[in-house]
């Protein structure tokens, strides 16, 4: 009696403390990682306080928070892409395929529709295209998976670095500006590019990134669909005896993640940049990986962090420069991040200290039970 | 156009070249699977391992220093995983990442600090056997002229042929990938087991990555690879586990790449980039064509073994 008393009253203690578990779980490794990015700073001779107020300053005052919503639209979308596989426990690595594959062709186009075509109409079309290239690219993995058991983690790479090189060729053939020998599309003029919201500087693609965050958080927890994800996230053969139907969903994920990572392409061409250079790519899949498993794969957790990251990068790029860094200073903050998400997650198992960063979905990573000779209920 | 003895010859060399950083990384690539252990981030490890070898063998002019130098960086970067994955737990894929990007993004930061101004090359390897064998025809200058790496290459595929399917340590590393719980279960360990596969890995990848500068390319730069660690990790899941399969493997690469690079000199031009797509979407389609692809990975493979968890 006294045991389970005693079990009692310990789950009671762990239970009152979860919330304030689930913060530290997500503030000690930002607090860490920005604590031993300001040694590391302090080693290459630059002031960390002051870099880190020049990166608030410069991130968020006056056009600051302007330029930092727009840098936070495509990686939004690309979490977004990431978090819908990774739930599903599939490792959708294609990313930058997707990206660069639909960014060339939107940027490669858009002058011609744009001038052309009505407004609304060519941003329908554009967008039609960046899903269908986005996804185009996840396909051949999906296809793979459910036929063969290839595990898309490297399938979906090496499609990856085909995209890639189909972006590259459009770009230097058929896509390339005849103006010049530089090989890049043609630039879209400002006039045709996304408007910017009344007031600001800050372009209409940023609107469908957040309603996007929002519609997959309530599709992701709040939908049959978004619970048939979780459930072959958590346990493949679970699923199929449950009677969801693997062969039909592995693809569906898939298809969605990519199509998303080619509306972030979509955002950016038409609202950024207005063009494309062969060789570019903004290497975006990487730096929301992060806090893709720091949001525990919630769209709605991840918005807050990636705007924060975004709010870095933005000041950070000025900020390095001034202090006399190299740029890669920041990619080094995310490998730190990463490394202390580790950390934190070895001692987690130790303590407690809030949930794994990888939700039983990911947790249980097993793609060998999705081989096509294991799941005969499935055909 | 007529094809002479010395273009039969030289393509003979360029499918060996190409095919050794392949076979070497993926055997190690290979190994480590069998353990249990994939590691997604081999181009990182290729990347180190050849800057490592580049920088050393530019300063030393030692070659097989430079393949010292290329093994020891390839265990550093790769004992990130052991570390975090194998004892910690962590999850190989993320980590894997991590090692990608630590990878490539050091070794592009240190050559553009030390060689970016200068871009220096390596001078060919020396020969190092006696004349009377350099000079056999086709196999002297194929083979033997080559660099002892080679010959120690498909000496240790042998080995490694061996010790997978024929020896007690070698039963372990499978098991500790098919079954870990059974590894433990008999009075094995699961964890140093895959710290060793994992390490040796490392070893192998860092050293096909020097392959690559130092005989290969004869240089450094920055992103060389372009995707080789990712044909690697196929080339070691296709393969599953049989060395006769990952040697054809890298034969037929080596052919598709030295194929690649004769076609430039001929009449027809094809652009760099469809030859650097070429090998993937072979490998894409061999994958697809392949009905069980995925068969030759263990059933534990990337996933962390804890000692009675379920």
């Amino acid at each position: 009696m006294t045991a389970v008393c005693d079990v009692r009253a310990r789950r009671a203690r762990l239970h009152l403390g979860s919330a304030a578990q689930h913060v530290l779980r997500v503030a000690v490794p930002l607090v860490l990682t920005a604590l031993l990015g300001g040694a590391m700073l302090a080693l290459f001779g630059a002031n960390p306080m002051h870099f880190y107020a020049e990166v608030l300053r410069l991130g968020l005052v006056g056009q600051g928070w302007q330029r930092s919503l727009t840098v936070a639209a495509p990686l939004l979308l690309v979490a977004l892409g990431l978090i819908i596989a990774f739930r599903a426990g599939l490792w959708n690595l294609g990313y930058h395929g997707s990206y660069v594959l639909a960014a060339a062709v939107v940027a490669g186009v858009a002058p011609v529709l744009m001038a052309t075509l009505p407004f609304m109409l060519a941003v329908a079309v554009l967008t039609l295209i960046a899903l269908t290239l986005g996804a185009a690219v996840s396909l051949v993995p999906a296809w793979l998976k459910v036929t063969s058991g290839a595990p898309e983690v490297v399938t979906s790479l090496m499609m990856s670095f085909i995209a890639v090189g189909v972006a590259n060729l459009l770009i230097k053939g058929p896509l390339q500006d005849p103006a010049t020998s530089v090989p890049q599309t043609r630039v879209l003029g400002l006039e045709l590019m996304l408007p910017f919201l009344p007031g600001t500087q800050v372009h209409a693609g940023v609107v469908p990134a957040f309603v996007l965050v929002l519609l997959a958080q309530l599709i992701l927890t709040r939908s049959a669909f978004g619970t048939r994800i979780d459930m072959l996230g958590a346990s493949p053969r679970a699923a199929v005896h449950a009677g969801v139907r693997v062969s039909r969903l592995v693809p569906a994920v898939m298809l969605i993640s990519g199509a998303l990572i080619g509306v972030a392409a979509l955002v950016d061409m038409l609202g950024l940049w207005g063009y494309m250079r062969s060789d570019w790519n903004p290497g975006y899949g990487e730096k929301v990986l992060p806090f893709v498993f720091l949001a525990r794969l919630s769209p709605l957790a991840a918005a807050p962090l990636i705007c924060g990251y975004a709010v870095f990068l933005t000041g950070g790029t000025v900020a390095a420069q001034q202090a006399g860094l190299a740029i890669e200073v920041l990619d080094v903050y995310l490998v730190l991040l990463l490394v202390c998400m580790v950390l934190l997650e070895a001692l987690g198992r130790r303590f407690p200290l809030g949930e794994s960063y990888l939700p039983a979905a990911v947790g249980s990573l097993r793609f060998a039970f999705l081989r096509r000779h294991t799941l005969p209920e499935d055909r | 156009m007529m094809v002479t003895e010395a273009m039969l010859l030289a393509f003979l060399l360029a499918v060996i070249a190409n095919a050794m950083p392949l076979l070497l990384a993926a055997l190690g690539e290979m190994v480590s699977e069998q353990a249990g252990v994939l590691n997604v981030g081999v181009e990182g490890v290729l990347l180190l391992g050849g800057f490592a070898a580049f920088a050393t063998t530019h300063v030393t002019g030692s070659f097989w220093l430079g393949f010292l130098a290329g093994a020891v960086a390839g265990v550093v970067l790769q004992g990130s995983l052991v570390v975090l994955s194998v004892w910690l737990g962590a999850n190989q894929i993320v980590v894997g990442l991590g090692v990608l990007l630590a990878g490539n993004g050091i070794s592009s930061m240190l050559y553009e600090r030390f060689f970016a101004a200068t871009r220096p090359r390596l001078g060919a390897a020396p020969a190092w056997l006696p004349a009377w064998l350099t000079e056999l025809p086709i196999l002297g200058p194929v083979v033997f002229a080559q660099h002892g790496m080679l010959l120690l290459g498909v000496l240790l595929t042998v080995v490694i042929g061996w010790f997978l399917w024929r020896s007690a340590p070698g039963l372990r590393v499978r098991v500790a990938g098919q079954h870990p719980a059974t590894l433990d279960a008999v009075g094995g360990s699961v964890t140093r087991t895959r710290a060793a596969a994992t390490l040796f890995g490392g070893v192998m990848a860092g050293v096909g990555g020097a392959y690559l500068a130092l005989l290969v390319a004869g240089t450094f730069t920055p992103g060389m690879t372009h995707g080789l660690g990712f044909l690697t990790i196929a080339t070691a899941m296709l393969a599953g586990g049989r060395t006769r399969a990952l040697v054809l493997i890298a034969l037929g690469y080596g052919v598709l790449v030295a194929t690649g690079t004769a076609l430039q000199f001929t009449a027809i031009s094809v652009p760099s980039e469809v030859i650097a797509m070429a090998p993937f979407v072979v490998a894409l389609l061999v994958i697809g064509l392949h009905r069980r692809s995925g068969s030759g990975l263990p059933p534990a493979l990337a996933t962390s073994y804890t000692r009675g968890a379920r």
